[in-house]
């Protein structure tokens, strides 16, 4: 791989990260706080490409590479790949199919859980309501109405479950909340259809066939399907 | 002959950018028929997790590389000789602690160890470094701390047990270590001056160390595809079998330092000591760092490192629990 072609490589791979960054594309990969150190590396590694080239226009250090350019990495070529897939593929965001291979999220106890938020439905995140429900025996949560929003996915026996990808920091470690749906009107779209779900507190329980953690289960009012959320993940 | 060979060299330069711009054309052209092929859920979410390994990966990996131009273009040599202890043996734990300060995850580390190694840092430090540097940060910790609420004991545990490994190797290389294991790639930056040097060495380490990283990448994103959970429940309930399930899960799934104390929390039917073994031998040995190790130090180094650290660091790990959990 000589330098020209380096130089091209590196332009394409910090040009595709610039491009995700400044579309909401990278939203479905990473973290939103990244975003500022994938601009600077994106800036850096589209520099380094116009360095490679300004030296390499000014001839210098060209002898050694000619001799040596088969020490150059060729391995380096690899590098089109994620290229290619941020530019071309630009792959959606992980749904049903990792909430299919994976247990619910272990859900750690809060200290207090703070009232909920104004406004009739409350709109509360999967993670938020599942941990009030077991931790706090939905205290916070009875007498109110609830809106939630996530992507249908199978439970035991094909029952329709909300979820959501849980991500700490990159869709590597992504992981489903789950919450079981009882009551209301049959639920009959496809997985990985996105719902806008109202209702209600449920002191229904279960366990998640695929890690035996808790889940909890909301008492469906409600449903209409939506569009996929900005930021899909919780 | 010369003459010969660098008009080969010539033809071989153009001839590789108008393949790639061939390449890229056909791509740009076959654009609807590539999606359509990673229509599938599996190969969809396969797409995802590797693009999304690189995309956090990448700005630790420039900031790696950016160092690691910094030392081996900037740093005199005779700064390390004046830094670190002059007995090798004890260049390897201030090397070790000298980890703490650097945030980031493993992929950053592998270059700068190279470029410490370069500038005339004995091999054993700069391995303890490397191995010490990705696991003992405070962004790490904290993350540990915060993925574990009711086990601060845990982040105790991961320090101290990676802080050890990283000096034991360190110390196993100065006894074991050949130096002729490690071959670094060929660089030749004299002559030229230091703005091209330290433009050379980061457009070398980031094609070089990111090369290898795509293919850790995808080793990676293939584990977390094919290995369905279920089958980790079954091996939960044996303590053995935990230990060993989770050290070599932590090798195959290659999670980043900074995340993988959540996924960790996350396998809430595995014992503690189990998941210590995870966040120990995570840093230190997995699909990704033995690919950019075996690309930065050679392939006769990283077949004997890799193995020898994973299984001190599952005894270890193993050794830490048993005394803090």
């Amino acid at each position: 791989m000589n330098r020209q072609a380096q130089a091209v490589v590196l332009f394409l791979f910090g040009g595709a990260i610039l491009k995700a960054s400044f579309t909401d594309l990278y939203l479905r990969y990473v973290k939103e706080g990244l975003r500022p150190f994938l601009i600077a590396a994106g800036a850096m590694l589209v520099l380094a490409a116009f360095m490679t080239i300004w030296y390499d226009l000014r001839g210098r250090g060209t002898q050694d590479d000619d001799h040596g350019h088969s020490h150059e990495p060729r391995v380096g070529w690899l590098l089109i790949l994620p290229v290619l897939g941020l530019l071309l593929v630009a792959p959606p965001a992980l749904g049903s199919y990792t909430a299919d291979q994976s247990g619910t999220v272990q859900l750690s106890a809060e200290s207090d859980y703070p009232p909920l938020p104004e406004g009739d439905p409350a709109v509360i995140g999967l993670l938020d309501y599942a941990s009030r429900v077991i931790y706090d025996d939905g205290r916070s949560l009875t007498g109110r109405r609830l809106q939630m929003t996530g992507f249908v996915t199978a439970g035991e026996g094909g029952a329709p479950m909300l979820a959501r990808i849980v991500v700490s920091c990159c869709a590597a470690d992504g992981r489903p909340i789950k919450v079981g749906l009882t009551g209301g009107p049959l639920v009959d779209v496809p997985a990985g259809t996105w719902l806008q779900v109202t209702g209600r507190y449920s002191g229904m329980r279960g366990k998640d066939p695929v890690n035996q953690a808790d889940l909890a289960y909301v008492e469906v009012e409600q449903w209409q399907p939506v569009s996929p959320p900005k930021q899909q993940y919780e | 002959m010369t003459d010969t060979l660098e008009r080969r060299a010539g033809r071989t330069r153009s001839v590789e950018v108008e393949i790639l711009a061939v390449l890229l054309v056909l791509l740009v052209i076959f654009r609807e028929r590539v999606s359509g092929l990673v229509s599938g859920a599996a190969f969809q979410t396969w797409t995802t997790v590797f693009v999304s390994v690189l995309v956090q990966a990448v700005p630790f990996l420039v900031f790696g590389v950016l160092l690691s131009a910094v030392i081996a273009v900037f740093v005199p040599r005779s700064f390390w000789a004046r830094a670190l202890p002059k007995h090798p043996a004890l260049a390897v734990p201030a090397a070790s602690v000298a980890g703490v300060v650097l945030p980031g995850c493993e992929c950053g580390a592998v270059p700068i160890a190279g470029s410490l190694i370069r500038r005339g840092v004995t091999p054993a430090a700069a391995l303890a470094f490397l191995l010490a540097a990705p696991a003992i940060n405070p962004i790490v910790l904290t993350a540990t701390a915060v993925a574990f609420p009711g086990d601060p004991e845990m982040v105790l545990a991961r320090g101290l047990a990676s802080l050890v490994v990283a000096m034991v190797m360190g110390w196993l290389w100065l006894r074991l270590g050949k130096s002729e294991w490690i071959r670094l790639p060929h660089r030749s930056s004299d002559g030229v001056s230091k703005g091209e040097a330290f433009w050379s060495a980061c457009r070398h380490d980031v094609v070089h160390a990111g090369g290898f990283l795509v293919v850790g990448a995808a080793a990676a994103a293939t584990i977390n595809v094919v290995v369905p959970e279920a089958w980790l429940q079954t091996l939960a309930a044996d303590p053995v079998l935990s230990v060993l399930a989770l050290a070599v899960l932590a090798v195959l799934l290659s999670i980043c330092s900074e995340a993988d104390a959540f996924v960790a929390a996350s396998l809430s039917q595995f014992s503690l000591t189990s998941r210590l073994v995870f966040l120990v031998v995570g840093p230190m040995v997995d699909l990704k760092l033995i690919s950019m190790q075996a690309g930065v130090f050679g392939r006769r180094f990283a077949v004997r490192f890799a193995p020898a650290t994973f299984v001190i660091a599952v005894l270890t790990a193993v050794g830490a629990g048993a005394v803090f959990l």
